[in-house]
């Protein structure tokens, strides 16, 4: 499969997704350069964590206007497989492809630190080798991941599945002492209603490899290959 | 030229004579301007430079010393690091002033050609029942979080201290290390006569005017405001600066390369012609700037952030200019590599500056008097007969968990991104940072080090005890001690007593590190950190780097289970001079540093490391701040998903209980291992010659200390977290 890790400047996380991608999910991956017009054949695009545009204005703002975005709208309305982790994530939501706000820390630090979250729903491509339920171990690393929807799209997001994960305690408790930064629900990480594309806040890039405290993260990956490679057989 | 101009740039008289012999004439503004920045202690190590040739520069690996910072050389690898302080800039704008500090430190790491990995922070500031240390304390945490975050560079370890010395005048060290290829290194120099000078990254401005000279090399006095001195810093305009510059540097064009750091473009003007012997010329119109109106000696002084000085190959200065375009990065030729050893400066066409440029880098060398302080043979004398002991030993050692030196630093670096490039493999919390090298199966370890209240009562003991216990943090994390990168904080050294501790600390170091055969690679000296309310304690901090041969057997310091045996490797004696307990119970700090021996020290770190690199230890900690007690605690709690208590109840010494639970002595090491290894770890022991001891076992939700049958401490695990975990967040509230 071939995945691609777009770059911004300020980007600082494209170099781990790279990684992952070739050693430990031994895939082809490339960097794409934000100023690229044209995008290559790509089976996944990873938007990494990061500073992108340094975070002026609103983490995220900027980035969305860069000129590989457009192609990556297009993309992404085709259907195909698109991760936006932590920055990614945010620039996801600035450009309208996922739903929803992030805001400021409720606590208004940077907080980076291992926790768990508890996966939502399980049969999503980025889910699919996860256990109903099943708590995964990962880190976060952020200023703003204080998700915000409002009342009405809360709703749909329950209504159409669309909450892949939740902050929670070891145990799976979903209460406000696991829940780093004030996001509404818990919600850590969620996909758009067509089921292609997830942002989530936690790195799983930081979690892939059991020398750096929890192999968890990988799931997502594996998944997103096993659906790939799903497809490519229906093709 | 009046007395007061150049008194006011920070010049004293002998030193406006010396400039008036070399030039044989009066000097004009720009070049009063670059002699005072070029010959200020900051940058010119006026005071220290004849003592600091007393630092060894052997050891076990290939040893890198370049212009600006220094490493090792391991199989293809160059490790590179140095350690820095910001500290005057960090007292008046803590924010900004810790930011740019980090800034600092990184240019001087990605300058080499090594991408930034890792970074270490030291701090010290004056107690926390002061609003405003409070104030500084967030705001440097806030600023180094605020920069090294967006760099992408994880800051992974550091200390934090409060003593009232550090009231009027913080400290903030950073240390950050770096990799490259070894055949890849980049200098700091000049070369070929009608290459390119190259000016790359942000645009020149009037912030930090005045920051080496004015700011860091004088002391504070009353109600001066010196904000205007202090740097401002965009990290992002940084981020971008080390993927261009690598990027850059990676083409093979660039023949010499340095950052504008301390003295911006004056600095790396003449200090690369000065290394590569040879002359420059540059032309101020084509330097980049960002405000308008600036007079010739501002840009030459000024302390704007974020730039680089390259010296291109002529003819390929398009390429590199390409590449810094691709990250919307300013790049200007600003000037061309000339053969006559003379730094000119041009401005519009005409010469405002034509210096040698080695007498403008060679600052004059100060032999200063020095003198044992007054106050230090009554300092030096504690009576422990008047020292009652405490009724509750558990209360004392609560105490001693939740004050500040001693307890978690969580709140501290929980605000730093320290996962970021996936290379670290022992978080924060341990002794040491370990952090994987990828492509290989080795891991670095890192740590910084310095007790100045040792240091305090005696210069030269507490900075050998500072180089012994960075080598003993590494030890216990299964490291290899490498080499070694100093910041030495000192107050006015035009006091002899303060240059007294100086030289009687750069002694211990030296001393101290030719023993363990581990050099000094790089480092930073600061001076005149003092205030009117007194100078700092004298602050020699060690940063030190080693070396983990196999990834996989790397030590951390929290028991893992129950039922294992905890062996104290060398000796409890009784001595209780400039301890934490007698700070905290007693409000003292008196007495002798602890005592140091070397090769007992030697021996019990050679057996912490054979045993850990046989795989025989499960856990392994030093005995440091709170003694004893403290270190069992932490070896007990510091894991939150997994505290496993521990009863002790052989400990065999003849002595005062406080002095048995929280004596200061060096050289030990707290061990539990599996019980069928004990038997090889006490061969090792044997063979080095170092006193070992079974004191207790793991397991229990409970730290209990029994001592002749009697039992002194009780205390559950979950309550020693609580007071551990959540003092420092409280205390640091506005």
């Amino acid at each position: 499969m071939r995945f691609g890790v777009v770059v911004f400047p300020g980007s600082n996380c494209d170099q781990d997704c790279y990684y992952v991608i070739k050693e430990v999910l031994n895939q082809e991956v490339q960097y794409i350069w934000h100023k690229d017009t044209k995008l290559g054949e790509f089976d996944c695009i990873v938007l990494p964590g990061g500073f992108s545009y340094g975070d002026y204005l609103r983490a995220g703002a900027i980035a969305r206007f860069s000129p590989i975005m457009n192609q990556i709208c297009e993309y992404a309305g085709k259907g195909k497989a698109v991760i936006g982790i932590c920055n990614g994530f945010q620039i996801l939501l600035e450009a309208g492809l996922l739903p929803g706000a992030m805001v400021r820390n409720k606590n208004l630090h940077f907080i980076c630190k291992y926790l768990y979250i508890r996966t939502e729903n399980n049969e999503t491509p980025f889910t699919n080798l996860c256990r109903k339920k099943q708590i995964l171990r990962m880190p976060i690393a952020h200023n703003e991941g204080n998700y915000y929807i409002d009342k009405s799209g809360l709703e749909q997001l329950e209504k159409n599945r669309q909450i892949l994960f939740r902050y929670a305690s070891r145990e799976g408790k979903i209460d406000e002492i696991s829940n780093p930064n004030g996001a509404v629900d818990n919600i850590a990480g969620i996909m758009n209603k067509e089921g292609n594309i997830l942002g989530m806040m936690p790195h799983p890039e930081r979690s892939s490899e059991e020398v750096l405290g929890s192999k968890d993260g990988l799931l997502v990956f594996k998944s997103v290959v096993k659906w790939l490679e799903g497809n490519r057989i229906k093709d | 030229m009046k007395p007061e101009i150049y008194r006011s740039l920070g010049l004293n008289d002998e030193e406006y004579q010396k400039i008036l012999e070399i030039l044989e004439r009066e000097p004009t503004l720009t070049e009063l301007a670059m002699f005072s920045v070029e010959w200020s202690e900051h940058c010119g190590y006026t005071h220290s430079r004849r003592w600091l040739k007393l630092l060894p520069r052997e050891g076990k690996y290939q040893i890198l010393i370049g212009e600006d910072s220094g490493g090792f050389i391991i199989d293809n690898l160059a490790i590179i690091f140095k350690i820095e302080s910001h500290n005057h800039p960090s007292q008046v704008e803590p924010r900004q002033g810790a930011a740019t500090g980090v800034g600092g430190i990184i240019r001087d790491i990605f300058t080499v050609g090594a991408r930034p990995i890792a970074s270490l922070d030291s701090l010290r500031f004056g107690p926390l029942s002061d609003p405003y240390n409070r104030y500084l304390l967030r705001g440097v945490v806030d600023g180094i979080q605020f920069y090294g975050n967006c760099l992408g560079v994880p800051t992974v370890g550091g200390e934090l201290y409060f003593e009232e010395g550090y009231s009027g005048n913080c400290l903030v060290n950073v240390m950050t290390i770096g990799i490259a290829d070894k055949n890849r290194l980049a200098r700091a120099r000049f070369s070929g006569v009608g290459n390119s000078i190259m000016y790359v990254g942000a645009s020149t401005g009037r912030d930090g005017i005045g920051g080496c000279s004015v700011l860091a090399s004088r002391e504070f006095k009353e109600n001066e405001e010196k904000r205007p001195a202090v740097q401002i810093g965009d990290p992002f305009t940084e981020k971008c600066l080390i993927e261009a510059t690598l990027e850059a540097l990676a083409t093979g064009n660039i023949v010499g390369i340095k950052d504008m750091g301390a003295a911006g473009l004056t600095c790396s003007v003449s200090e690369m012609a000065s290394a590569g012997e040879t002359g420059v010329e540059i032309e101020l119109g084509l330097v980049p700037r960002r405000e308008a109106d600036m007079e010739p000696w501002e840009v030459m002084v000024s302390e704007s952030q974020e730039r680089m000085l390259l010296c291109v190959k002529k003819g390929n200065e398009e390429e590199v200019e390409k590449i810094f375009a691709k990250w919307d990065l300013n790049s200007a030729a600003i000037g061309k590599v000339t053969g006559d050893g003379i730094v000119r400066v041009k401005d519009g066409g005409e010469t405002v500056a034509e210096i040698s440029a080695r007498a403008l880098t060679t600052s004059p060398v100060y032999d200063m008097p020095y003198e044992q302080p007054s106050y230090l043979d009554e300092l030096n004398k504690l009576d422990m007969s008047a020292i009652p002991q405490p009724k509750d030993y558990g209360e004392v050692l609560l105490r001693l968990l939740s004050s500040p030196a001693i307890c978690s630093k969580e709140w501290v670096y929980e605000q730093y991104d320290h996962m970021v490039q996936t290379n670290t493999i022992v978080l924060p919390g341990s002794d040491a940072a370990i952090l994987r090298v990828k492509g290989t199966n080795k891991a670095i370890a890192a740590t910084t080090d310095c007790n100045s209240r040792y240091c305090y009562l005696d210069p030269y003991r507490g900075s050998q005890i500072a180089v012994a216990e960075a080598a003993r943090n590494l030890v216990c994390s299964g490291a290899e001690p490498a080499a070694v990168t100093d910041c030495l904080n000192f107050g006015n050294p035009e006091k002899p007593d303060r240059f007294w501790q100086f030289k009687n600390c750069l002694q211990g170091i030296a001393d101290a590190c030719r023993f363990f055969n581990i050099p000094v690679v790089s480092g930073n000296v600061s001076f005149y950190n003092e205030s009117p309310q007194g100078a700092i304690y004298p602050t020699p901090v060690i940063g030190m780097v080693g070396i983990i041969e196999d990834v996989t057997k790397v030590c951390t310091q929290y028991f893992k289970r129950g039922r294992e045996i905890i062996v104290l490797l060398g000796m409890c004696k009784e001595e209780l001079g400039g301890n934490e307990y007698l700070k905290q119970m007693h409000n003292l700090v008196k007495g002798n540093a602890p005592d140091l021996d070397l090769h007992l020290e030697r021996g019990v770190q050679r057996t912490a490391w054979e045993a850990i690199k046989r795989g025989l230890v499960s856990s392994a900690h030093d005995c440091s701040e709170g003694g004893l007690a403290v270190a069992l605690a932490e070896c007990s709690i510091s894991n939150k998903e997994n505290m496993v208590g521990a009863t002790i109840d052989s400990l065999i010494f003849n002595m005062r209980k406080d002095g048995l639970l929280f004596g200061e002595s060096q050289s030990r090491i707290i061990i539990s291992c599996k019980e069928e290894f004990l038997i090889h770890i006490r061969d090792i022991a044997e063979r080095n010659r170092v006193p070992f001891q079974v004191i207790g076992r793991t397991g229990g939700g409970e730290l209990k200390i029994i001592e002749r049958g009697k039992e002194i401490i009780n205390l559950p695990l979950e309550q020693m977290w609580e007071k551990w975990a959540n003092s420092l967040c409280s205390l640091a509230m506005p």
